[in-house]
């Protein structure tokens, strides 16, 4: 058992150093295959886990990774429910966006086809690490990798400057984010001396409430990082500069899960901070609501879902500060589901009009597109939360505890729940409905994908509808919340007092509100036409300004201090030093260069004369 | 005798010795003043020796044998220097036909 556990990390890795070190010399069918298949294995050996194997807390240990003094770090897995869980959803839909890759992304050159699959490969194997760590130093290193492979893969295209930029983007607010974490660790490992998720959880007790709250704001800080919260989710949006599949597999299945996950781990020790509980709560809500209202006015397909999928981490950690983390683990894995459903859809999209990404040179794909239009749809009703699709379970989860935790964060849900059906809506129907307003050049090349790409849409379309079945409610089933009973030694199961009736009429009131935002998405955008943006509307366009805000605020301040630093600590302090010694020493040797004559004669006769100057100041210096 | 005359002489040997050496040209004078200055320096070496065994007295016989031992070990090194330099001088001799010591500057080529 083991062995087997390490194997599920180490076949992405394999797959890694296979593709990435023979990009040159594989062919690109063998390149899929090997990408592919070490992820299809992980995924066979994580089903097998998760069905047969004895799912434990205790660790797994394999070596020792840093020992010092009275620390003791080892290189462990914990493959428990939690982990578990994850280990499907990351190697499940890993796999299907690595199949799908081997078609989207056919026209590019063997050694960068080599390279996209190395890196994915290397992707997948972070984020297992991540998740398989049995202490917050595996994690972290797992934390780090994705953070890497996200920016080498934003920036897969390097020649563009722009992606090359959205990739630094997202490494640098990463890093932002992993220093909160890497502070946080450093603060577990003084007050409890270990990093071991038991040993830590187990201590809980033993810190002070200040302590506690200290740390666990430190790993939101990290989290808002890695899962695109409020202030650090800027990056995610750009992150769509990387190849469809990649913004598929960073937002679905991967990266932006780490925050969530981290948290829910962690669960021990937020459910003692009730001030990080609020923040995180509030963060969320703030996160969801806002990252909504943008996706409302963007016209680029890969930034509507991406903003959706900021909206909808929000709603994951408005379920994590209600205390709901089985709720918000549930529609990780919903969302994952669905999200990787609509990015592979769009990325159909996109290589079926050349290449196009504005929607406003699209429309009327519905007849020429079927599967991926079907599936979109379906996508589409999952994330808006109609039952009895998979997101509508998991977002009710989280509006339920929202509910029981405080009403004006629960209105907020609602609205972002509306809010979101009316985008995703309109996407859909300004793509897929009316009349094509793209060049007739495209009108002619509109063409279905190939199976390797249909094949992954159907696959992630059934688990879109039939997701959220692991999760009904006990209203609809007696028995109920099955997740919630699996992750149970996990995460201590949540207990809803809310009366039967209530629960009915907030699950109503949410498919009444989300219905009613689709029709209203079907009258304004049936037949798109170009509209005129309020002023209201191009703030909305813009983002907020937010971008232009931590351009000013930030990034343009720290450039002219470099720049002033460069001038006068730089150019003139370390640089002047620096250079003058080298100039002295040249001058001196250009002024000493007389005494190397290469006559013998000459040596012997600076050799007498230092001696005897020598002997005669010594006899000076006696007295 | 006083050890003020062994001093005059030993140092008159070592400046006859270090002139030898900045002003000939000929490499086997210039040999010859170097093994001046060592036996300069040997004469020094019994010299001192000698007084320091009178001054100790007659009951340390050993005393003041250390100088003499260093002169015998100058002696060996100054053969064996001797051997070596003259095998030095006639490969010279061999490939410039003369034994002018700034001729050996040529190495350096």
């Amino acid at each position: 058992m083991k062995n087997l556990i390490a194997l599920v990390p180490l076949l992405p890795l394999i797959g890694f150093l296979v593709n990435g070190l023979g990009r040159k010399h594989l062919s690109k069918g063998l390149v899929g295959a090997i990408g592919s298949g070490t992820v299809l294995g992980s995924f066979l050996i994580s089903l097998y886990i998760f069905f047969k194997g004895p799912l434990s807390a205790t660790p797994v240990r394999y070596f020792d990774f840093i020992q010092a003094g009275s620390l003791h770090i080892p290189f462990a897995f914990q493959v428990d429910q939690l982990s578990s869980l994850f280990l499907l959803i990351i190697t499940g839909v890993g796999f299907l966006i690595h199949v799908y890759s081997t078609a989207y992304m056919h026209e590019e050159k063997r050694e960068h086809f080599g390279r996209y699959f190395a890196y994915l490969n290397l992707f997948v194997f972070s984020m297992l690490l991540l998740v398989m760590g049995s202490n917050f130093v595996i994690m972290f290193i797992g934390w780090e990798g994705v953070g890497l492979c996200s920016y080498l893969l934003i920036g897969y295209w390097f020649k563009n400057i722009d992606y090359t930029k959205a990739a630094k983007k997202a490494f640098v607010m990463n890093r932002i984010g992993d220093l909160g974490f890497l502070l946080a660790v450093f603060w577990i490992i003084a007050k409890t001396g270990s990093v071991d998720f038991g040993t830590v959880f187990a201590n809980v007790g033993k810190l002070t409430s200040a302590d506690i709250t200290g740390i666990t704001l430190l790993l939101f800080l990290g989290a808002t990082g890695k899962s695109a919260q409020i202030p650090l989710y800027t990056w995610l949006p750009d992150a769509m500069a990387g190849p469809t599949p990649v913004s598929a597999l960073i937002h679905a299945a991967t990266m932006v899960t780490a925050g969530i996950y981290m948290i829910a781990r962690s669960n021990a020790l937020f459910a003692h901070a009730d001030v990080t509980n609020t923040v995180i709560a509030i963060i969320g809500a703030a996160t969801a609501l806002l990252a909504a209202t943008i996706a409302l006015r963007q016209n680029d397909i890969k930034k509507v879902l991406a903003y959706s999928t900021v909206s909808q981490l929000g709603y994951m950690f408005l379920a994590l500060g209600c205390g709901a983390y089985s709720a918000a683990v549930f529609h990780v894995m919903t969302h994952a589901f669905f999200k990787a459903l609509l990015f592979l859809g769009s990325g159909s999209v996109i290589h079926a009009v050349s290449g196009q990404q504005d929607i406003r040179f699209m429309g009327g794909l519905k007849g020429k597109l079927k599967i991926t239009y079907l599936t979109f749809f379906i996508g589409c009703l999952a994330i808006a939360g109609i039952p009895p699709f998979s997101g509508f379970f998991s977002k009710d989860a989280i509006l339920l505890s929202a509910f029981e935790h405080d009403k004006f964060l629960y209105v907020i849900g609602l609205l972002t729940a509306a809010l979101t059906a009316f985008y995703m809506f309109r996407l859909l129907f300004i793509t897929f409905n009316g009349s094509f307003r793209g060049t007739e050049e495209q009108r002619h090349h509109i063409h279905e994908s190939p199976a390797a790409m249909t094949i992954p849409l159907f696959v992630l379309a059934v688990l879109s509808i039939i997701g959220g079945f692991v999760g009904v409610p006990d209203v609809f089933l007696h028995g109920g919340e099955r997740l919630g009973a699996f992750l149970s030694p996990v995460i201590p199961e949540a207990h809803h007092e809310i009366a039967h009736n209530t629960e009915m009429l907030l699950m109503g009131l949410t498919t009444i509100i989300a219905i009613g935002a689709i029709v209203f998405a079907w009258i304004r955008y049936r037949n798109y036409k170009e509209e005129q943006n309020g002023s209201f509307g191009r703030l909305l366009q813009n983002k907020w300004y937010v971008d232009e805000l931590y351009d000013s605020v930030i990034v343009r301040p720290v450039n002219r201090l470099g720049a002033v630093s460069q001038k006068y600590f730089e150019r003139s302090g370390i640089d002047f030093l620096v250079n003058g010694v080298g100039r002295l020493v040249n001058y001196g040797g250009r002024q000493l260069r007389w005494m190397q004559s290469g006559q013998v004669g000459s040596y012997v006769l600076l050799m007498v004369i230092s001696m005897v100057l020598f002997f005669v100041l010594q006899f000076f210096l006696r007295k | 005798m006083d050890i003020r005359y062994y001093l005059f002489l030993s140092l008159a040997l070592f400046v006859i010795g270090i002139m030898g050496v900045l002003t000939r040209r000929n490499a086997i004078i210039v040999f010859m003043c170097i093994e001046l200055m060592l036996n300069a320096v040997n004469l020094l070496l019994v010299a001192f020796s000698k007084m320091h065994h009178l001054a100790a007295g007659a009951g340390a016989s050993t005393v003041g044998s250390e100088g003499q031992l260093f002169v015998f070990f100058i002696m060996v090194v100054a053969a064996a220097e001797v051997s070596v330099g003259l095998a030095i001088i006639v490969m010279l001799y061999r490939n410039t036909h003369s034994v002018d010591v700034n001729f050996l500057n040529r190495l350096k080529h």
